[in-house]
């Protein structure tokens, strides 16, 4: 399919014209400075974005990853004011790990107990701002129990984009790597493409969703610790519903719902959708109840779009199978 | 032969249908047919798998709208646009899974959909239980009305199904393979409530593959082969060996060019194979370079063997061995692993992956070879394609073209590249032109003698009777979970391959 046709050049396509719209009334706001800002202040949604956009690609959905996010944080957080001379690098790999254990306990329940994802990852959100509540006995840990270089390397400027700005370009990148060059990448596709075929082919169904929900925890737990530093505030309902912002970017984005069908590159567009929308509204002077609307807008738009698509494609595998005997 | 009186005009038929024609893109699944169903007679169709009796049952049902021809009942032409056309205008089938609901009542499973109302609408429920009562009574089954289905066994829910059938007023009954799931004692009661029903006026339309029963219980018979009519008459006017010869007819017309094989020494051998519900006790030896025909009846359990040979359910025993290794096989990756390759039969659903472009979905078994270091080589992705596809001649305007915007045919060369990437050992075809026009098939067949020819190994699982004796030199019949017989040379014919498989005992000749 040539590029000018494919779902995330329309989505390109829309994301201008937002742009243009908005310069009408606010010309600032499409500064380079300005749109910097408002990437950093997306990588967060991109980062959550990505992971479900693998694990909703093996026909599941993980509705845990705000929760993974503010309990890796709070986590993160409490370390840090434990021990304050821990350097980023390594609170970071605590934030990645930590939260693809979060993530592995989904994906165990949905391989090996077979429960449906949407329950299990139901379940294990409110249980996720269970812990943190215990954790943190309900209390705040606010900015100036944090430590400077904790809170201060996500925002630190390199060629005009924060760190976090950056860690996000290396986040898609290295899942656009991840997706297009790897075996790995390949089975999410397959698996939820058609399990039934990946099965025959001898892939585990099973298992690769497993990794799908430990790659979506790892990168809930990385944007844990960004969210914590970059605002430098950690409580119990930080992040609250953000799952389902995080979703609505992925289905923006052209990630099917039943699975198999997606790229990288619609989920960073979807999500960038979304961060441009939320960022713009309050400055061209609409409410941040239209922002919600819009969102929902976008969300029909697209996935009517998808479902169209989808069915002009010929789509007629052996109707006349039926006929036999 | 006995190619009984053709179509008597409509004279008394109840319903009939006249020069039905019904196609599906690039198959006609039935050509002209004809068929007459008369009051308080049970007429059996008759024919192999693929002879069109289940879409003529659709068509009498109103799921499927014919392309030709009429449905004429009581004479006059009628047309079944729905489900409920045909319900309202009497006919009515009993299936072979029925879909019966375990949390409602009998009652209410016999109604659903109709149920009796009061004057406000809702559901009648005191009515409702004592109809149900009566339709059961009138077909001697003693269940309460009032239970729930998940509370009763097979038999009985099989008698729900049909108090089903008869809530609507019925005059044509469809029996699709209605004994398939029963034991002899209830087939027996079966047996008395046609009986029941036939002096009830209705006409019945019966349709199964055990000639013990057809003989048993029909008055008439009418016979398809490959969707066309062949014959119809009065069952007291033939034998069993005329309606197998009306049945596989002029069987070998088609051209299938098997080569000469060269075959080899042993490669697989298994032994002993069974499954607690599906197959019990499979023996037999594949050589190098043969085509190994299996055939049988649908639920013959052929393809459950072959599933169980690639890991995807394990055996409750027996063993494998390939090359005289004994190998374990405990899933589809071991089993590509050690070289055996299973393409199945319904491609949309286990085959194909549509979504994905032809590269990805003929690669999928074979990312280990055309990675390194842990990453895909497109390049190399592609070359692998190129060399499978084209040796298949699949046209394609790319490579990247996704599986799903290409013609059935194609879609299933794709899926054969993909398990002959793998370089396997042993290929399993299951019903491999299945579906795909004339000319795909002979290009499939064509390609399994070149595969023959060097030296793979080829299961061919088919239910059509010309590909099995066309391709295969040796057949393994199986019927009903077991090896029936294993037939080769002067002794593999339709007439014996149908006897076989239906269970009939080779006795005699058949003439």
């Amino acid at each position: 399919m040539s590029f000018v046709k494919s779902r995330e050049a329309i989505l390109l396509a829309a994301i201008v014209l937002l742009l243009g719209l908005i310069a009408t009334r606010f010309p600032a706001f499409i500064t380079p400075h300005n749109l910097a800002s408002v990437y950093s202040d997306t990588t967060p949604l991109m980062i959550l974005a990505l992971g479900q956009m693998v694990v909703i690609l093996t026909r599941c959905i993980d509705l845990s990853v705000a929760a993974n996010l503010a309990l890796t944080g709070m986590v993160c957080a409490m370390i840090n004011v434990a021990a304050p001379d821990l350097p980023v690098g390594l609170t970071i790999l605590i934030a990645l790990t930590m939260g693809a254990a979060l993530g592995a306990i989904n994906g165990l329940l949905v391989w090996k107990l077979a429960i449906p994802p949407i329950v299990v990852t139901l379940g294990t959100m409110t249980i996720f701002r269970g812990v943190i509540f215990l954790l943190s006995d309900g209390q705040w840990i606010n900015a100036h129990e944090m430590s400077a270089t904790f809170t201060g390397f996500p925002r630190q400027v390199v060629l005009g984009v924060t760190v976090m700005g950056w860690i996000g370009l290396a986040v898609a990148l290295l899942m656009a790597l991840l997706m297009a060059r790897t075996a790995l990448g390949r089975s999410f596709f397959a698996v939820g493409g058609n399990p039934h075929a990946a099965v025959y082919t001898g892939l585990n169904v099973g298992r690769a969703q497993f990794l799908a929900f430990v790659i979506s925890g790892a990168l809930a737990g990385l944007a844990g610790y960004l969210w914590i530093a970059r605002y430098a505030v950690a409580y119990v309902d930080i992040a609250g519903g953000f799952e389902l912002e995080v979703v609505a970017a992925c289905v923006i984005g052209g990630i099917s719902i039943a699975g198999g069908v997606g790229s990288v590159l619609g989920t960073v567009l979807g999500a960038m959708f979304l961060g441009i929308v939320k960022n713009a509204l309050p400055v061209v002077d609409i409410s941040p109840f239209w922002q919600l609307a819009i969102s929902g807008a976008a969300i029909l738009i697209a996935v009517t779009f998808n479902a169209r698509s989808g069915r002009s494609k010929g789509r007629v595998i052996l109707k006349s199978a039926e006929h036999a005997q | 032969m006995g190619t009984g009186q053709g179509p008597v005009a409509a004279q008394g038929a109840v319903l009939a249908l006249d020069r039905i024609i019904k196609t599906f893109p690039g198959v006609t699944a039935l050509d002209q047919v004809q068929l007459e169903l008369h009051a308080g007679e049970v007429t059996s169709l008759i024919g192999e798998n693929g002879a069109g009796k289940s879409t003529v049952v659709k068509i009498l049902t109103g799921i499927y709208q014919p392309d030709g021809g009429q449905i004429l009942l009581d004479g006059e032409p009628v047309s079944f646009p729905t489900a409920q056309a045909a319900s309202g205008a009497g006919v009515t089938a009993i299936h072979q899974e029925t879909v019966l609901f375990e949390e409602l009542t009998v009652a209410e499973n016999i109604f659903i959909g109709h149920a009796p109302r009061t004057r406000f609408g809702l559901i009648d429920t005191a009515q409702m239980r004592r109809r149900a009562g009566e339709i059961l009574a009138s077909i001697g089954a003693e269940i309460d009305p009032g239970v729930k289905l998940k509370d009763l066994g097979i038999a009985s829910r099989h008698l729900v199904a049909i108090g089903r059938a008869l809530s609507v007023e019925a005059r044509v009954v469809i029996m699709d393979e209605p004994t398939a799931a029963l034991s002899q004692k209830e087939i027996e009661e079966l047996y008395e409530l046609v009986e029941t029903l036939k002096a009830q006026g209705k006409a019945i339309l019966f349709i199964s593959h055990k000639f013990d029963e057809i003989f048993r219980i029909s008055d008439r018979y009418t016979v398809f082969r490959d969707g066309q009519f062949v014959g119809a008459g009065k069952i007291a006017d033939v034998s069993e060996g005329d309606l197998v010869k009306m049945m596989v007819g002029r069987a070998v017309d088609q051209i299938f060019p098997k080569r000469a094989a060269q075959v080899g020494d042993e490669v697989l051998k298994v032994v002993g194979y069974s499954h607690p519900t599906e197959f019990e006790d499979i023996n037999f030896t594949l050589r190098r370079g043969e085509i190994l025909g299996f055939y049988g009846l649908v639920g013959a359990g052929r393809s459950e063997f072959m599933q169980s040979l690639i890991g995807i359910t394990r055996p409750s025993k027996g063993a494998v061995k390939l090359e005289d290794h004994v190998k374990v096989i405990r899933s589809p990756a071991e089993a590509i692993e050690a070289g055996i390759v299973y393409v199945p039969e319904d491609r949309g659903k286990q085959g194909a992956i549509l979504d994905l472009p032809i590269f990805q979905n003929v690669t999928l078994p074979s990312l280990r070879e055309t990675s390194h270091r842990g990453f895909l080589r497109l390049a190399e992705e592609f070359a692998l394609t190129r060399q499978y596809t084209e040796r298949l001649d699949l046209r394609a305007a790319s490579l990247d073209t996704t599986v799903g915007s290409l013609s059935g045919g194609n879609q299933q060369k794709v899926v054969i590249a993909k398990w002959l990437a793998t370089r396997p050992k042993v290929i399993i075809l299951d019903e491999p032109t299945k579906g795909i026009d004339i000319g795909s098939k002979a290009a499939v067949h064509e390609f399994m003698s070149e595969l023959a020819a060097e030296g793979l190994s080829v299961i061919m699982v088919s239910s059509e009777i010309p590909e099995i004796l066309g391709m295969s030199d040796r057949v393994i019949v199986m019927r009903e979970g077991r090896i029936a017989a294993e037939l080769e040379g002067d002794a593999l014919t339709p007439e014996t391959l149908v006897r076989h498989a239906a269970g009939i005992g080779v006795k005699g000749e058949a003439a």
